[in-house]
């Protein structure tokens, strides 16, 4: 079985490769942020509505000071909560 | 000029009427002394995220209008403070990005792509299923008589 020539690799190699994070903002040239969209801020909150770290997002520092800014605007108006139990 | 945007929650109880009137009353007062309305955006009743004053929904404003400096802000969140229709307030300052968004949004530039995106995707969706939906009665009559073959 070992001179199988279709079986080179016993398992995927690209396995536990990690990608390299980038900055959506400064990617895509997303210059500002809408605390009225909660749809697009649910993408950096966790389920229990805590904002995720920027080592997980990868966003810049810039903004993800403003990301972080626009989630709390959008927890005041009560478009996003502060506390949650299944967010996702 | 500097460009601010109020967004403020009306209290849903009150009649159809009366929240307009409630609504109106912040528009008229964003418009007077010299401003200038850019947009009214009635976002309309949405469920609230967490109860406020006991109530689970409220109607959604967004007022964003133009003032020269901000001493008139003071007042209109004092009044808006004091008026027991107001359940939330936040006003914002607009910076040049903020008040692009906002045009790019008003004339459909950054709403269109999702809705665009939509489709295709149900469309994709119709298609995967069509062919799927046709293998599955073919199936269904292969393997009976596969079984009356063992039989």
């Amino acid at each position: 079985m070992a001179s199988r020539e279709d079986i080179k690799f016993l398992k995927n190699p690209h396995l536990g490769d990690q990608k390299k994070k980038y900055c959506r903002f400064k990617k895509f040239g997303i210059k500002h942020i809408d605390y009225k969209d909660a749809d697009f801020l649910l993408q950096f909150i966790n389920p229990q509505g805590k904002i995720l770290p920027r080592r997980i997002t990868g966003n810049s520092m810039k903004y993800q000071k403003k990301v972080a800014f626009a989630i709390k605007r959008a927890r005041h108006l009560s478009i996003l909560p502060y506390v949650a139990d299944h967010l996702k | 000029m500097r460009q601010y945007e109020v967004t403020f929650i009306v209290d849903p109880v009150l009649s159809g009427d009366e929240i307009k009137e409630a609504a109106q009353t912040y528009v008229d007062l964003s418009g007077s002394e010299g401003n200038k309305i850019v947009h009214v955006d009635e976002m309309g009743l949405r469920q609230l995220a967490y109860p406020i004053n006991k109530r689970t929904s409220g109607v959604y404003y967004c007022v964003e209008f133009q003032n020269e400096d901000g001493n008139f802000l003071p007042k209109m969140e004092l009044a808006l403070r004091r008026d027991e229709r107001i359940m939330r307030f936040l006003t914002v300052k607009l910076d040049k990005y903020g008040v692009k968004y906002n045009e790019d949004k008003r004339n459909g530039l950054i709403g269109k792509k999702r809705p665009k995106a939509q489709p295709k995707k149900e469309e994709e969706k119709k298609v995967v299923k069509e062919p799927v939906r046709a293998k599955e009665p073919v199936r269904a009559k292969v393997a009976p008589k596969a079984s009356t073959e063992e039989e």
